[in-house]
């Protein structure tokens, strides 16, 4: 086949910067941040969003993505997107924040800009795990789950139990579309950035918040292989955390 | 056209000043006693097309004025003490990240909830940066309502001049008193010369990165803060303000800001009449704080008598700008307790015959 004739099935999105990163392998971030940037090319929105990475593992995810980008201390990203989506309504405006981020130290910015409806989407990613500090208890973490800092691995009766945001989130009269993927298999990696596809399109078209939470391996502090952590995905973290739409008002 | 001279509670004078520098947002939680400023903001903002929220928290709003920041606007946020404190997270990222914005503080009587009577205890909060790591924030002291008016537009010019959070200090007198005031030309929003360094959407050039971590190993950080202390020294060696007052030929100097400076210009006043040469050196930038503009003014004098609004801190720069070229008195009133001009008479009475019956000196 002549050089002219082949097709370019498969490239590197414009909105994700031509960077290794620094995740370990098996690890979610990696597909995240791809079908975020997929998301974002499909709509032609790179040159008009602003996003707000967390304080965690995905810290440093403004030397990945190839759009504006502003640091937030840990747990304040929707706020911080507050503050940006008024200065500029009609951009793209994202969250990326894990699950202690979002939901342990940012539980109030994250409760009351979705309880505002602000036009921000917020992408939740849940390992139900601290990564970034070496696997301490997370506010996600199932019930029987090890954890550096759950002696025994989380009781009920001693650490609470795992808290689901999403949920709690839907119930916000203003929350328009909240939806949980998987990381893990092809099927699901599709669902997840069809998703987030919505959930940008939903924030352009003025609706309110939205939230996509993506459960996501994490097989270093799990301390699994790669493949086990997939397969602890699919079997296990789901009976906490079922996948599939929480809330769509979008009427799309 | 500046304003005609309207009286004016200093809150809502903060308010109208920051709408006229073209502040377009306010975030803010609510916390006596400045209550006043985010409730004229939320109408007048709506009035000039701007965006007022009423914050979760103060940690969320100092948050947001960082986002809106990052993105552009002249942004603000005001509290008393407790809520001050805890915006002191956003404060040293935006420091860090160089961002502008406003945080104004009208103190109430502390540790912890204190009280909400008028104070002057968070000096060192202000002055010494009250969040982590190496870095300051330019603060700005007004003595009443025409120069809340004033500092609040040279807050702004400041923050976006060098990227920096600017802290306005007043008090909770200071935010209640009203006071006739003319407030300067509002900017027109196109006519705001701010720098060219925030969040649009990347069209035409490469995206804009604004973050405060520097992990690399190749000392990243080591030079992002000597950056940053290079832009420190700049704003010291231009932007120190200061006041006197009948210091010509003063033996006996005393040194006060905001509200306490009030009080002891009609003690110096009174003291005066009878014959005591008394002036005033008043600090408005207590941090750049005018060293040696204090020291020179000192050298002239025989003794120096620092008055506060709290047990004593702003002494401390006092007496590193002084040292010994003149004895140092202190008199403090802390707890929100505002003395008269009486109590200050008595106390520059004592620091004169000597006697000792009212404040102390200040041993080096």
């Amino acid at each position: 086949m002549s050089q002219a004739a082949m097709k370019k099935v498969f490239e590197r999105p414009e909105a994700l910067q031509a960077t290794e990163t620094h995740y370990c392998p098996g690890c979610g971030h990696s597909i995240a941040h791809r079908l975020v940037a997929e998301a974002i090319d499909e709509l032609g929105m790179r040159e008009s969003t602003i996003g707000v990475p967390p304080v965690g593992c995905a810290v440093l995810a403004y030397n990945y993505f190839n759009f504006d980008m502003v640091e937030a201390p840990h747990g304040r990203a929707l706020a911080v997107a507050t503050g940006i989506k008024r200065v500029h309504p009609k951009k793209l405006v994202l969250t990326y924040q894990g699950d202690g981020d979002l939901a342990a130290i940012g539980t109030a910015e994250t409760i009351h800009a979705a309880n505002r409806g602000e036009k921000i989407t917020t992408i939740f990613i849940n390992n139900a795990i601290y990564g970034m500090t070496g696997g301490q208890m997370a506010p996600t973490t199932t019930l029987g789950q090890a954890a550096t800092t759950a002696p025994g691995g989380r009781k009920a009766d001693r650490d609470g139990n795992p808290i689901d945001i999403s949920r709690m989130l839907a119930v916000c009269e203003r929350t328009v579309y909240i939806e949980r993927c998987a990381l893990t298999t092809v099927k699901d990696i599709k669902k997840a950035g069809k998703a987030i596809k919505k959930a940008f399109q939903a924030q352009l078209d003025g609706l309110g918040f939205t939230l996509v939470e993506l459960l996501s391996p994490c097989p270093t502090n799990w301390k699994v292989s790669p493949q086990k952590a997939f397969d602890w995905v699919n079997e296990e973290m789901v009976k906490t955390y079922p996948l599939g739409v929480i809330k769509d008002t979008t009427g799309y | 056209m500046p304003s005609k001279r309207i009286l004016m509670r200093g809150s809502n004078v903060v308010g109208e000043a920051a709408v006229r520098a073209g502040c377009r947002y306010y975030f803010g939680y609510p916390i006596t006693p400045q209550n006043e400023l985010p409730e004229y903001m939320s109408s007048r903002l709506l009035e000039v097309g701007g965006t007022f929220i009423q914050a979760e928290s103060e940690v969320s709003a100092i948050n947001m004025v960082l986002g809106a920041s990052a993105a552009g606007g002249r942004a603000m946020t005001s509290s008393s003490s407790p809520g001050i404190a805890l915006k002191q997270e956003g404060i040293s990222y935006m420091a860090g990240t160089e961002l502008p914005c406003v945080v104004v503080n009208m103190m109430r009587g502390g540790p912890g909830l204190g009280n909400i009577a008028p104070s002057a205890a968070d000096y060192f909060q202000a002055t010494r940066g009250g969040g982590n790591g190496d870095y300051r924030t330019p603060v700005l002291a007004p003595a009443g309502c025409q120069e809340l008016a004033e500092l609040t537009f040279t807050a702004f010019d400041l923050a976006d001049k060098y990227r920096t959070p600017v802290l306005l200090l007043g008090d909770g007198l200071m935010g209640q008193v009203m006071e006739p005031v003319v407030f300067p030309d509002p900017i027109p929003l196109e006519d705001l010369d701010r720098p060219d360094c925030f969040l649009t959407g990347c069209q035409g050039r490469p995206p804009r990165k604004l973050f405060s971590m520097y992990l690399g190993q190749q000392g990243e950080l080591f030079r992002h803060i000597w950056h940053l202390m290079e832009k420190y020294e700049t704003i010291t060696a231009n932007e120190i303000r200061y006041d006197t007052y009948k210091t010509d030929d003063a033996e006996i100097v005393v040194v006060a800001y905001g509200t306490a400076s009030r009080i002891a210009r009609a003690a110096i006043d009174k003291l005066r009449e009878q014959g005591l040469k008394v002036g005033m050196f008043r600090p408005i930038t207590l941090w750049p704080y005018p060293m040696k503009e204090l020291r020179a003014v000192a050298e002239k004098a025989d003794k120096v008598a620092v008055f506060e609004l709290c047990a004593g801190q702003m002494v401390e720069d006092v007496m590193l700008a002084v040292g010994e070229r003149a004895d140092i008195f202190f008199h403090g009133v802390p707890g929100g307790i505002i003395p008269t001009p009486a109590e200050v008479e008595a106390f520059l009475e004592s620091v004169a015959n000597g006697d000792g019956k009212v404040g102390r000196r200040v041993e080096l």
